[in-house]
């Protein structure tokens, strides 16, 4: 009786608190809001937004609801996202493995490396890439051709874009040989577990990926076109390039930013998972005559996974959250467009400042739902 | 024996080989030296993209010539096995060697050679380097914000009494040694309030007031910092210990509270504490906007320094717990006596790792309108008479986060040597 007593009245106590900060909050929102007469709601999603964003994946104007000014904003801040994802980690592998190099000048440069970006505040390496490095590129009527067909100027990359012609035929050739990729390597796995053959499946995927969207080029009617990027004048002194895909330098610099910072965090998960590995394994493998690609293919890069993965979404989640610092240098991204301009001009707080939150909250939550199924996944199954 | 073997060099003929590496090493060094600092191109009769390789195949050859297996030389072997082990890594070590010389003029032209610290207009930076006038003239500001300038004793005293009261936990003899956790949890935060409140902010004791938005620069920086830095420890502990909790209510709470800051980004927490907190607060209740960053970073960190702590927590043995309660202690002096201090000493990296997150996001208070060292810096750059300066701002700003975090970052593995206890 007495222990359960004690069990109780700590729970009840918490949870009258957590209710009494919470019933004090809302009382006194609704008593702020009778007062400047808003209404809480979310009908103001559906009207007209009148306010236009530079950089846009979809169709959106000023006319276009404020529903899809938030979808324009979630867009531009998946976009950040996963480029930064792509660049940090090819970085930060590279960079974690040259910091376990028998090379002392690698090691040392990779170390360099990693101190120097990761003890210097985001925000001030967004301002630095945006404000100070961005800046000193040429203006486009003095930028010199990369390749002959690029342009890296003050007002953004220009590049050629791709103009494609039946393009879902050639999606559909990709998709066909992705499902004959999976069939094969199936069926090579049976052959080599009956039949102890083996089949060279890497070289037949290469090739298949070749082939069938070669195919598509050939008889299906799929065809391939650049839009190279002209200068163009506008004024005496005004110049602007047309055609082609060009990138903003807001976007330059954000992801440029993000992905330096993140790789030498993803480079220290790296690291630290591969030395987890005991030495013993390598030997180990060595001497029931593996070659050093075997061992490294099939005993360290397996083992040396579990390690780094989890820590290295978590990284992925980190950069998706930093992401938002977009809105220090005008990228218009969720924060920016959303809790920043529609905020501004509807005055709606709560309700826009609970979106922004619960979307990065639920992109946060699922990622790491879905990271802990996966370490149940990996975990090593002991007797 | 003097076989020329060029593909194989070994221990027969050591000196042959050694000698003629060296040169050609030498030579491909020299070579890039002489490009980089004094733009001499001593291979410019031949083709461009041949005189441009050529020092790295010369480099290579050389590296190549004096790669000998157990020579002998402790030095050579030493050479080999750190920078020399096969062709690829000495192309990598010449790359790296020549990115260095390469990048050393350019640098030191903007950072000493040609830059400019005299003087007190813009006029007076008339080299191509970096102009240090610019940050000479506006240190004041950087340091101080928009504080007056001759009120700012005020805040060099407060820092100065601030750090040494934070030493006096070295001072005390053995008897008064076990108040000191309740110093620093309790009273040292207070005692620095008080200061600040009555210091910095003023408005009392004959003081004049300084209004929070007239606050800046590195100080700014310095006191978001500390103040959050001192409230989310605890706050963390708790929500750690919470999580761990065998109540069930306590534990979701803690759950959800831990998880919802973990899950949002700090700029959207600021921007809630900026224009959605005041919502919920009486008509006529006023909270500070410092005060309301401040609150909303630390309970942001503390999320995260729950995090790190419940991961000291779990990674005891289950043991400690059992043996304490045999002893017959509760829940608290058993957390207090035998957990905690174990617990903390295990994630002393990872505690110091977000509090240099902590220090590391202190920036971002500039979506409130406080403008520490880099809003400052983004005022002073859209001030018309200092027009682009916008590099050497953004540079010097760099080197003082870079000092403090790296400084942060190796007192915390000094600390995490100190405390290491063999189990």
């Amino acid at each position: 009786m007495n222990s359960k007593v004690r069990k109780i009245i700590p729970q009840l106590i918490t949870l009258l608190v957590v209710i009494l900060i919470f019933g004090f909050f809302t009382f006194n929102a609704q008593i702020n809001m009778d007062n400047r007469g808003i209404e809480f709601g979310f009908g103001f999603l559906s009207q007209e937004s009148s306010f236009d964003v530079q950089f846009s994946l979809i169709d959106y104007d000023g006319s276009h609801s404020y529903a899809r000014a938030y979808l324009v904003g979630l867009l531009n801040t998946l976009l950040v996202a996963f480029i930064g994802i792509v660049i940090s980690t090819i970085l930060g592998v590279i960079v974690g493995v040259a910091r376990l190099s028998p090379n002392y000048l690698i090691e040392r440069t990779a170390a360099f490396y990693v101190e120097f970006f990761r003890n210097i505040p985001l925000l001030l390496q967004i301002f630095f890439w945006y404000f100070a490095a961005l800046r000193a590129l040429p203006l486009p009527q003095d930028a010199d051709a990369i390749f002959g067909v690029s342009y890296l100027t003050i007002k953004g990359f220009y590049t050629p874009s791709f103009v494609w012609e039946n393009l879902n035929i050639f999606f559909y050739s990709l998709i066909a040989a992705t499902i004959s990729i999976i069939v094969i390597k199936n069926y090579a796995r049976k052959l080599q577990e009956n039949q102890g053959k083996q089949l060279p499946v890497f070289s037949i995927s290469i090739g298949l990926l070749i082939i069938f969207p070669l195919l598509t080029f050939l008889f299906g009617g799929v065809s391939l076109d650049f839009e190279i990027p002209v200068i163009k004048q506008l004024s005496t002194t005004g110049f602007i390039y047309e055609g082609g895909l060009s990138i903003p330098p807001e976007l330059i610099a954000l992801t440029l930013a993000l992905a330096l910072y993140t790789a030498t965090f993803i480079a220290e998960c790296v690291r630290a998972g591969i030395q987890g590995i005991s030495k013993g394994q390598k030997e180990a493998a060595a001497s029931i005559g593996l070659t050093p690609n075997q061992i490294l293919k099939l005993v360290i890069m397996p083992q040396a996974l579990r390690i780094i993965i989890p820590p290295t979404t978590n990284q992925y989640l980190n950069l998706t959250k930093n992401s938002s610092l977009a809105a220090a240098i005008a990228y218009p991204d969720l924060v920016l467009v959303f809790a920043g301009t529609a905020l501004m001009q509807t005055g709606r707080a709560i309700e826009i400042v609970s979106i922004t939150m619960l979307t990065y909250l639920s992109i946060s939550l699922s990622i790491s739902v879905l990271m802990n199924w996966y370490n149940k996944k990996i975990a090593i199954k002991e007797k | 024996m003097n076989k020329l073997n060029f593909l194989k060099p070994d221990n027969q003929n050591v000196s042959t080989y050694l000698y003629t590496g060296s040169f050609l090493f030498l030579i491909a060094v020299f070579d890039v030296f002489l490009s980089s600092f004094f733009k001499i191109n001593i291979t410019s009769f031949l083709p461009n993209i041949l005189s441009f390789l050529l020092p790295l195949i010369i480099g290579v050859i050389g590296l190549h010539l004096i790669r000998i297996e157990f020579s002998g030389i402790k030095k050579l072997d030493l050479l080999n096995k750190n920078i020399n082990t096969n062709n690829f890594n000495a192309v990598l070590t010449l790359l790296i060697i020549f990115i260095i010389i390469k990048s050393i003029p350019p640098i030191m032209s903007w950072f000493i050679l040609d830059a400019n610290i005299a003087g007190d207009t813009k006029e007076a930076c008339t080299g191509s380097g970096a102009c240090w006038t610019y940050i000479k003239i506006w240190l004041n500001r950087f340091i101080y914000g928009m504080y007056p300038n001759e009120l700012q004793w005020r805040i060099n005293i407060s820092f100065i009494l601030l750090i040494a009261l934070a030493f006096v936990g070295l001072i005390p003899s053995e008897k008064l040694k076990k108040f000191l956790t309740l110093y620093y949890v309790i009273i040292y935060p207070i005692l620095a309030f008080i200061l600040i409140y009555y210091l910095i902010s003023g408005g009392s004791l004959g003081l004049e007031w300084v209004e929070t938005g007239a606050w800046g620069g590195l100080s700014l920086t310095f006191i978001v910092s500390f103040f959050c830095l001192i409230f989310c420890f605890p706050v963390g502990m708790f929500l750690a210990l919470g999580r761990r909790s065998q109540l069930p209510t306590v534990r979701y709470i803690s759950v959800g509270f831990i998880e919802f800051w973990r899950g949002v980004p700090l700029i959207t927490v600021l921007f809630m504490s900026s224009v959605m907190f005041p919502m919920f607060l009486p008509e006529d209740f006023f909270m500070d906007k410092l005060v309301r960053v401040i609150i909303a970073i630390s309970l942001f960190e503390a999320a995260y320094v729950a995090e790190v702590i419940r991961g000291g927590l779990q990674a005891l043995p289950r043991g400690q717990y059992d043996a304490a309660k045999s002893l017959g202690m509760g829940y608290w002096k058993l957390h207090i006596f035998v957990i905690l201090p174990q617990a903390l000493k295990l994630v002393i990296p990872g505690i110091a790792n977000t509090f240099l997150a902590l220090v590391k996001d202190t920036p971002l208070i500039f979506v409130v309108g406080l403008l520490e060292l880099v809003g400052m810096l983004n005022l002073a750059k859209t001030n018309p008479k200092w027009l682009g300066f916008a590099m050497e701002g953004y540079v010097f700003a760099a080197i003082i986060f870079w000092i403090i975090c790296y400084a942060m970052s190796r007192y915390s593995y000094n600390l995490e040597l100190k405390y290491k206890t063999d189990r």
